[in-house]
């Protein structure tokens, strides 16, 4: 098996005194799409700079190819040529237009990718005059993501590529990244879209408050098994309800009146509940027989987080 | 195993760093029409003919090539290095293969493309006001090469170590410092005593007197000069390696 593409290990970043990320672990395998997902505030944006030698360590390791990071921060000469960074904040030259700027950041690179066939595939007009501070945020969005990849990297960190995209953006990105991926280019993205993680990742890993709580495939985290749920009156009283349900299942009120069934969506469980809604004169239009959403799995892992 | 030298980064980077240099209307401002506005104005006014004598223009060429190079490599670069830290352009090209020294090399050899085209639009109005340059005038291109290293070096180091706003602030201001102490526009034996002194140590006041003594006196620089202005690019070019940082 060859090393992973990214290693971190029990990294800590620090601002001043307050720990944005505090012990993280995760690897992201060569050739696979990494999703890095959690709230806001959970040390996501950190953990990518201090991996593109944007940030320091304040302990705990980051080895990016093979390659260990200086803890003091700044990135190994050889890594800069192989890794593109789609940062979150910033990044682009103002008056610049969006073809001469990622022409200049291709020659930079010994073997770049054609800029003006990426910015087309990414929905840019070559030929624009218009200069990057005249461009939607969606449109500088896109030419940042061009820029991260011009240099044909080994590996791509994308801090939130989708963040602030239409619908086309979002599937321009979404191929790119499956041509990515196509090809063996490791990537490493983080997002808040769960419709990104399902379509894209290989492995998804959940962070909250700087650590990291849960991690696997999106089948992994989202489990097997099918649940039932349904919407009902806030706090309703369900004893008669789990009286009729088999013995061990349990029935839990994730949001309010939002109540899921800890059991397989078994015809007999589902005739009780319908039964049950009948007799207290509860609607079953929000009746629903499916695998929990993967946002759900992620809010409830990150739950309790600011 | 990468196929881009260092040096064809730097050039690359000096390409760029000129082409958005020289797009920018304010900067066309202040690389030509100032230095042209002001040479005319010194040379043909009578507003300075106490201190630069019967024939100004010799004078006020060495006044107006010191001013536009401490505004083109120190206050310009400065500000526009500042801007683009704030804008995030440094950070993410922090994580290119371009590295911090090829960053501030390109930048550097920009702002002396910058200063050899102003200079030369001053050279040439120069000699259309009648001067004619005596053989000691071909000092004047490695002083303005030692003189734009040695700004630039301190533009980069401001520009690395405080915010933008910061930035902008400072370079004005020390802008008019360093023209006015150095005695750069009123010759520096007209300042009061202390100041006057003082003149000769200022980078400003150090390539004035270097470039006077080749455009007025058509004589070779003091050496006294050279050496300041060599020991401020020297400690300079360390400050900036220090202190500069992508974000």
């Amino acid at each position: 098996m060859p090393a992973p593409a990214v290693r971190v290990r029990d990294l800590v970043v620090r601002y001043g005194s307050r720990s944005a990320v505090a012990g993280l672990t995760f690897e992201a395998q060569a050739g696979e799409v990494t999703a890095l997902v959690g709230p806001n505030g959970a040390g996501k944006t950190s953990t990518v700079e201090t991996c593109v030698g944007l940030r320091s360590a304040a302990s705990g390791s980051v080895e990016i190819l093979g390659i260990r990071q200086p803890a003091e921060g700044g990135v190994a000469g050889a890594l800069r040529s192989n890794v593109g960074v789609m940062l979150q904040d910033g990044g682009l030259y103002p008056t610049a237009r969006p073809l001469e700027l990622a022409r200049h950041i291709a020659s930079l690179y010994a073997d770049p990718d054609d800029p003006e066939r990426l910015l087309a595939a990414l929905g840019v007009d070559p030929g624009t005059r218009t200069t990057i501070r005249r461009l939607s945020g969606g449109e500088q969005q896109r030419v940042k993501c061009a820029l991260a990849l011009v240099g044909r990297p080994r590996l791509v960190f994308l801090d939130e590529p989708t963040a602030g995209l239409d619908t086309s953006g979002r599937r321009a990105v979404h191929d790119l990244i499956a041509g990515l991926r196509a090809g063996g280019t490791s990537v490493v993205l983080t997002t808040h879209l769960m419709d990104d993680v399902e379509r894209l990742a290989d492995h998804v890993v959940v962070i909250s408050r700087g650590r990291d709580v849960s991690r696997g495939s999106v089948a992994d985290l989202v489990g097997d098994d099918d649940t039932i749920a349904f919407s009902g009156p806030v706090n309703a009283d369900l004893r008669d309800l789990v009286a009729v349900l088999p013995d061990g299942c349990r029935i839990e009120e994730d949001r309010p009146g939002r109540y899921r069934v800890s059991a397989a969506a078994d015809p007999m469980i589902l005739s009780a509940i319908a039964a049950w809604c009948a007799q207290h004169g509860v609607r079953t239009s929000g009746l629903t027989v499916g695998r929990r959403s993967l946002e759900d799995v992620v809010l409830e892992l990150t739950e309790g987080q600011e | 195993m990468s196929g881009v030298s260092a040096g064809s980064r730097v050039a690359s980077q000096a390409r760029w760093e000129a082409r958005l240099l020289l797009r920018n209307g304010e900067q066309l401002l202040l690389t030509f029409l100032i230095p042209v506005g002001l040479l005319l104005g010194l040379s043909l006014t009578s507003l300075m003919s106490d201190a630069y004598g019967d024939d100004r223009t010799p004078q006020a060429l060495a006044t107006v090539l010191t001013v536009s190079v401490i505004s083109a490599a120190f206050t310009s670069l400065a500000i526009a290095t500042g801007f683009e830290r704030r804008s995030g352009a440094l950070r993410f090209l922090g994580t290119t293969p371009l590295s911090r020294a090829e960053l501030l090399g390109g930048k550097a050899l920009a702002t002396l493309g910058v200063t050899v085209l102003s200079s030369a639009a001053v050279l040439l109005t120069a000699v259309a006001l009648g001067w004619r340059p005596t053989p000691a005038a071909t000092w004047i291109a490695p002083l303005l090469l030692l003189g734009t290293a040695a700004f630039a070096a301190w533009g980069l180091a401001l520009a690395g170590a405080l915010r933008a706003e910061a930035v902008l602030a400072v370079a004005n201001g020390l802008f008019l410092v360093l023209i006015l102490f150095g005695g750069v526009i009123v010759p520096a034996a007209s300042l009061p005593g202390p100041l006057a002194s003082l003149a000769p140590w200022l980078p400003s006041g150090a390539l004035a007197e270097a470039l006077t003594a080749a455009v007025v006196d058509g004589a070779a620089p003091p050496a006294t000069a050279i050496a300041v202005l060599g020991a401020w690019l020297a400690v300079g070019a360390a400050v900036s390696a220090r202190t500069f940082r992508w974000s």
